[in-house]
């Protein structure tokens, strides 16, 4: 199915909806699962993101996204100043993480009260976006839906116990990935749902024996 | 409805006695379950930012690169001394297309239509034709369902990112949009919509992807000049009755054809074409030295 609104949009700072458009959601969706404002950030380019992201302003819409801003903030192009008043300090490289989708970037960002996030996502096409990696495990979920990123320690438990909350508040799931580092490490949920997830719903989340952390990306409003 | 034929959506039309543009509307109120007036909203919001781009344009402001900026100016201002070779309106079209593509190389806010590379080729033929004849904004906006429409045929069919299938997958099918929203503004029939997309794309078939540098703005802001004007000469030629040989899904699917058989020098990797010349490398080079990044 194709959304009309993806052939006439969106509406966007130029010049380009992956380098440009794409960069600030993922700026954006870094911002959000850090949970907290940024204060700091390392921002590492991999392929076309590093070599022809400073001509496409890649480099100002990643700031742009992590300061909260949307594709459409005519604020981009002057981002750097915009983190100077707020408060964010950021340093850019180029890597190369080998064999993945060419407009590629990992985000480690610390937040003013500490959080600490480490996000590799990428650009799809069309200002479309893909997290691949989230804190050291591999994800994949695109922020096209409202998404719940749950850290649990991988347990039998925690994930009834969620599902069961979430339908209580008649909150339907769309998709659903479980993703570990190893037996009985680190795990994430990555639900994504129709409905909006309210803060008090995050709230009892938050509360349920294995979670550690709760994030929330709320899907762009249309 | 599956926006995936203009064959199919044609019996639609024909059983409904409904135009494309409606058609396209109400899938939208289908697909995202969405009413007639929030739809209708987002498209006049899509409309709006269209006439703010080209309003706000001064021609002050240069790309990072100080390839793009400035030309859309120079070209409103020959268009008012009034001495062109094509007339007025289509100094305007060319004006209007260099502006908004100018607005994209240098990080002004634009409507991708359907790509930020495309962006200038359906205001360059829309507000001109708005301003002459004073179109009131909800016929504008019907003008851009047609439109949106026709880009989900060709998306589904063929391609509509020059990285899979040159410029003629971008500008081409901007081309084409724009050329079904003429038409459709002039009130033609569903079957002249189709003659006007289809020859609009017929003649760009081919055409390469090839930015210098890989950066949005040489050649992509003087291909919307080229998209605009054919889409003027393909609307004409459909609205006096002239008729493409082949059908337009069929010049669609030739597009996609001719999309995935291009080299991929020539789909945006800014290997070959404009990109390849000595020129167009040296500014790759210089570029490189500024930003201090290693190809």
């Amino acid at each position: 199915m194709i959304d009309i609104f993806d052939m006439l949009g969106p509406i966007m700072v130029g010049p380009s909806s992956s380098h440009t458009a794409g960069a600030v959601r993922i700026g954006h969706m870094a911002r959000t699962l850090l949970g907290e404002r940024p204060v700091k950030a390392r921002l590492c380019l991999h392929g076309s993101f590093a070599s022809t992201g400073p001509g496409h302003g890649t480099n100002r819409a990643l700031v742009a996204g992590l300061l909260g801003m949307h594709p459409d903030d005519m604020r981009i192009p002057s981002s750097f100043d915009v983190a100077k008043e707020e408060g964010l300090s950021y340093t850019f490289e180029t890597v190369d993480l080998g064999d993945v989708h060419p407009n590629t970037v990992v985000v480690i960002a610390e937040g003013a009260e500490g959080a600490h996030l480490e996000m590799q996502a990428c650009s799809t096409g069309g200002g479309r976006i893909l997290v691949t990696r989230l804190n050291g495990i591999a994800v994949s979920f695109t922020g096209d839906y409202n998404t719940l990123v749950i850290h649990n320690q991988d347990a039998a438990g925690p994930i009834s116990q969620v599902t069961t909350l979430l339908s209580r508040q008649k909150i339907n799931i769309a998709n659903m990935n479980l993703c570990r580092e190893a037996r009985g490490g680190s795990a994430i949920m990555v639900i994504e749902t129709d409905e909006a997830v309210p803060p008090v719903t995050r709230l009892f989340l938050g509360e349920v024996e294995g979670v550690t952390h709760v994030t929330y990306y709320e899907k762009e409003v249309e | 409805m599956e926006l995936r034929s203009m064959e199919a959506i044609r019996r639609v039309s024909e059983e409904t006695g409904k135009a494309l543009w409606e058609i396209v509307l109400e899938t939208d109120m289908d697909d995202r379950m969405v009413s007639r007036e929030s739809s209708m909203e987002k498209m006049r919001q899509i409309w709006r930012a269209m006439v703010d781009a080209s309003e706000i344009y001064t021609g002050s402001r240069r790309s990072s690169s100080g390839m793009a900026g400035g030309d859309g100016l120079k070209m409103r201002q020959y268009a008012e001394a009034g001495d062109t070779i094509g007339g007025s309106f289509t100094a305007e079209v060319i004006a209007e297309a260099l502006a908004m593509g100018e607005s994209n190389a240098c990080m002004r806010r634009i409507v991708a239509a359907p790509t930020a590379g495309s962006c200038g080729t359906m205001p360059a033929v829309l507000l001109p034709l708005c301003r002459r004849e004073q179109i009131p904004e909800d016929k504008m906006l019907e003008a851009l369902y047609a439109a949106a429409g026709i880009a989900a045929v060709i998306a589904s069919r063929a391609c509509i990112s020059g990285a899979a299938g040159g410029c003629q997958a971008e500008v081409g099918s901007a081309s084409a949009m724009a050329a079904g929203a003429l038409v459709t503004l002039r009130g033609g029939s569903f079957d002249q919509i189709c003659q006007a997309v289809a020859m609009a794309l017929k003649m760009v078939l081919g055409l390469a992807c090839d930015p210098v540098a890989g950066l949005v703005e040489v050649p992509c802001i003087k291909r919307n000049v080229m998209g605009a004007m054919n889409a003027i000469a393909a609307a004409d030629m459909a609205l006096a009755g002239i008729r493409s040989q082949i059908p337009v899904d069929e010049v669609i699917d030739a597009m996609g054809e001719v999309g995935r058989r291009l080299p991929v020098e020539l789909r945006e990797t800014a290997l070959g074409g404009l990109a390849a010349t000595p020129t167009g490398k040296a500014v790759k080079k210089r570029l490189r030295q500024i930003t201090g990044v290693k190809s």
